[in-house]
C-alpha cells in the first residue's frame, strides 16, 4: 500500500516533473497567466499523462522495442484528441486561449518521459496512478505560478478582482511583466530554490567548486 | 581607548566558534569601512597593488557623481521651466515643503534648480540604498561571504537609470530584482554574469513600463508631457528634435528630458576621462562600444529608408540622445560583467554599439536600446573570451 502512495504522492514534492526533473516547461511559460486556463490545462495534462501511462502499460508486452516511441506517439496524440475535442465541446472559450498548448501536450516531455520510463516496465494499474501522481506534480506547479502571476499581474484570482487596479480606481499598479512569459521562468526558478531550501536532499552536486583562498595571514 | 583596539578586541567574538560567528560580514564590513583589510596573501604568485577592489569600486562611485549633480540640476530646470509655463506656484507634499525652506523656484538659479532635482532624486537614491543594502548584508550574513563595495556602484548607476518621478516602491523593487536576481543568486560580486543595476532597471521596464518610459514621466512636474528626445527622433526623426528647438550642443550639456544620470553627456565624459586616466575602466570597451555604434549608424545613414526617420540620423547625435554616453562610460565597463580578454573587450565593445543602434532604429517598440544591448552583450561576454582564449591556445600550439 505505501507503495501505491509512493508512486502517487512522489510526484509532486519529491520528484516533481518541472521541480526537479525540469520537464514541460514550456507549457508552464505559455498558459499561467490566468489560474483558469491554467487549471484546465492542467486537467488536460493529468488525463492524459494517467490514461496514455495506462494503455501503454497495457500493451507494452507487445510493443516491439525499436518502433516503441511511435506506438507510445499514437496512443499520446490520441488522447490527446479526445481531450482536445473534448475541451472544444465544452469549454471552448478556454481551449480557444490554450490555442496550440493543447495539441502540445503530445509534445509534452512529461508525457513522454513517464510513458518511457515507467508505463513500459510496470502493471497498468500502477502506471496510472504514475501518470496521475505526475500530472498532480505538473498540476501543482503549474497552479502555484498561475496564482503568483495573476495575483501580481491582474489583481485577481481565478477571474476575481482580489486587488483594486489603478485604472479601475483602485490601488494597485498591475505588474507587466508578470503577463510575459519570462516572468514565470524567474517564478519557477524561485520555487525550485524553495523547493531545494525545503527538502535538500534536492539538491544537485556543484560542477567544480572554485578553489579556496590562497593561505591569508594577518600581517 | 582607540577605534583599533576597539574593533580588535570585538574581533574574536565574530570568529569561528565566537559568540557572534554569523555576522561576521557585518563587523568585517565595518572594520574595512575604517581601516585597510590586515590580510595578505603569502602565497610567492600574487601581484600586490595597492589598488584593491575597494578602491576601484569607490573611483567608479565619484565619478558617478558628475552626471549625478547635473542631472539633478537639469531635472529641476526642466521642471521649474515647466512650472513657469504652467503657471504652478509650487510644490505640493512634503518636497514642496523642504523646497520652501531652503530655496524657490527660480529657472535661472543654479541652486533652486539643483534642490528641486535633490528631492526627487535623493530619496531615489535613499532607497536604493538601504534596500539594496539590507539584500546585500542578508546574502553576505547568510552565505558567508563579505560586504563588498561593488554595491556602492550597483546603487549610484541603477538611481541615475531612473525617471525622476519614479514610484519609490517600483525603486525598492527594482533594485531587490537587480541585487538578488542579478547578482547574489550566482553567488556575489564577481560571480554574476549580467550587470546588477540594469537587470533591476530592465524588471522595472518590463514590469512597469508606464512610470519609467512614455512622455509624462521625464519632467517632474504633475500633468507636464514631454517626451525624450530619443523619443521623438523615432516618431519624427532629426527635424522633429530640432523642431522642439534642442540643438546639439543642449543634449551635449543635458539640457533635455531623460534619465537624471544619462542626460549630459558632457559630465559623464568628464567621469569618463577620470576613469580613463586611473585606468579603473577599460579604453578598450569603450573604444568597441564607439566604434560600433559610428560603424553601424554610418551603414544605417547610407542605407537610407523613405518610412523610418531614425536611418538618417547622425552617427554624433546617437552619442548624445539617450542613454548611449552612460551605458558607454558606467555600464558597459564593469569589469564583472564585461569581457575579461583584451580582444574580447573589443569584440564585447563592438556587439554592444551595434546593438544599441539597432534596437534604436530597427526596432519600433523600443525607442532607447542601450540597457538592451548591454544585457545581451553580457551574455556573450564569456564567449568571447573563450574564443580568445582558445585561438591563443591554437596558435601557440602551431608554434611547437
Amino acid at each position: 500500500m505505501s507503495n501505491v502512495k509512493e508512486i502517487l504522492l512522489n510526484p509532486i514534492f519529491n520528484n516533481n516533473p518541472i521541480g526537479l526533473q525540469i520537464l514541460g516547461i514550456c507549457s508552464a511559460l505559455a498558459v499561467t497567466t490566468q489560474m483558469s486556463v491554467a487549471a484546465v490545462m492542467c486537467i488536460a495534462l493529468t488525463v492524459v499523462c494517467a490514461f496514455s501511462n495506462f494503455f501503454i502499460s497495457l500493451i507494452r508486452a507487445r510493443i516491439p522495442s525499436s518502433i516503441r516511441i511511435i506506438v507510445q506517439m499514437t496512443i499520446i496524440a490520441s488522447l490527446v484528441i479526445v481531450v482536445d475535442q473534448i475541451l472544444g465541446a465544452v469549454a471552448y472559450d478556454i481551449s480557444k486561449q490554450l490555442t496550440v498548448f493543447v495539441g502540445l501536450i503530445i509534445t509534452n516531455c512529461i508525457v513522454m518521459g513517464r510513458a518511457e520510463a515507467f508505463a513500459m516496465q510496470n502493471p497498468p494499474g500502477l502506471s496510472f496512478l504514475d501518470g496521475l501522481g505526475n500530472g498532480l506534480g505538473y498540476s501543482a506547479v503549474l497552479m502555484s505560478v498561475a496564482a503568483i502571476r495573476e495575483f501580481f499581474g491582474s489583481g485577481s484570482l481565478f477571474g476575481i478582482q482580489v486587488m483594486p487596479l489603478v485604472t479601475e480606481g483602485g490601488w494597485y499598479t498591475p505588474m507587466g511583466l508578470m503577463l510575459l512569459a519570462p516572468s514565470a521562468f524567474f517564478i519557477i526558478g524561485l520555487l525550485i530554490w524553495a523547493l531545494r531550501v525545503w527538502k535538500k536532499e534536492q539538491v544537485e552536486a556543484p560542477e567544480y567548486e572554485i578553489g579556496q583562498h590562497t593561505a591569508l595571514s594577518h600581517s | 581607548m582607540s577605534l583599533r583596539s576597539l574593533m580588535d578586541g570585538l574581533e574574536p567574538h565574530f570568529h569561528q566558534g565566537g559568540k557572534y560567528e554569523r555576522f561576521y560580514a557585518i563587523y568585517e564590513m565595518v572594520d574595512t569601512i575604517f581601516y585597510t583589510p590586515g590580510k595578505v596573501t603569502v602565497g610567492q604568485s600574487h601581484v600586490r597593488d595597492a589598488v584593491d577592489m575597494k578602491r576601484v569600486m569607490t573611483t567608479v562611485w565619484w565619478c558617478a557623481f558628475f552626471p549625478m549633480v547635473v542631472g539633478m540640476y537639469m531635472v529641476g530646470r526642466n521642471a521649474n521651466l515647466a512650472m513657469e509655463a504652467l503657471d504652478i506656484a509650487a510644490l505640493e507634499g512634503w518636497r514642496g515643503w523642504i523646497i520652501a525652506l531652503i530655496a524657490g523656484y527660480d529657472p535661472n538659479s543654479i541652486w533652486d534648480c539643483l534642490i528641486y532635482g535633490a528631492v526627487f532624486y535623493v530619496p531615489i537614491y535613499a532607497v536604493t540604498f538601504v534596500v539594496g543594502g539590507i539584500w546585500e548584508v542578508l546574502f553576505a550574513v547568510k552565505r558567508g561571504h563579505e560586504v563588498n563595495e561593488g554595491f556602492f556602484v550597483t546603487s549610484i548607476l541603477f538611481s541615475l537609470t531612473l525617471p525622476a518621478t519614479i514610484p519609490l516602491w517600483q525603486v525598492a523593487l527594482g533594485i531587490s530584482f537587480g541585487v538578488v536576481i542579478g547578482k547574489e543568486i550566482f553567488g556575489g560580486t564577481g560571480k554574476n554574469f549580467l550587470n546588477p543595476a540594469l537587470t533591476g532597471r530592465a524588471f522595472l521596464y518590463f514590469a512597469y513600463p508606464a512610470q519609467i518610459s512614455g512622455d509624462a514621466v521625464w519632467t517632474a512636474v504633475d500633468g507636464y508631457s514631454g517626451a525624450t528626445a530619443l523619443g521623438i527622433a523615432a516618431a519624427d526623426g532629426l527635424g522633429g528634435v530640432l523642431a522642439t528647438g534642442l540643438t546639439w550642443g543642449d543634449a551635449f550639456l543635458g539640457n533635455m528630458q531623460g534619465s537624471v544620470g544619462e542626460v549630459s553627456t558632457l559630465a559623464i565624459f568628464v567621469g569618463g576621462a577620470i576613469l580613463l586616466i586611473t585606468r579603473v575602466a577599460s579604453w578598450r570597451i569603450m573604444g568597441g562600444v564607439l566604434l560600433g555604434m559610428i560603424a553601424t549608424s554610418l551603414l544605417f545613414n547610407a542605407i537610407g529608408s523613405s518610412t523610418n526617420p531614425m536611418f538618417a540620423l547622425p552617427w554624433h547625435w546617437h552619442l548624445v540622445l539617450g542613454g548611449f554616453a552612460f551605458g558607454m562610460v558606467y555600464m558597459a565597463t564593469d569589469p564583472v560583467s564585461a569581457a575579461m580578454t583584451d580582444t574580447g573587450r573589443w569584440a564585447y565593445g563592438a556587439l554592444i554599439g551595434v546593438m544599441c543602434v539597432l534596437i534604436r532604429v530597427v526596432n519600433p517598440a523600443f525607442p532607447e536600446g542601450m540597457m538592451l544591448a548591454i544585457l545581451f552583450a553580457n551574455l556573450f561576454a564569456p564567449l568571447f573570451d573563450w574564443s580568445v582564449v582558445r585561438a591563443n591556445v591554437r596558435r601557440r600550439l602551431a608554434r611547437v
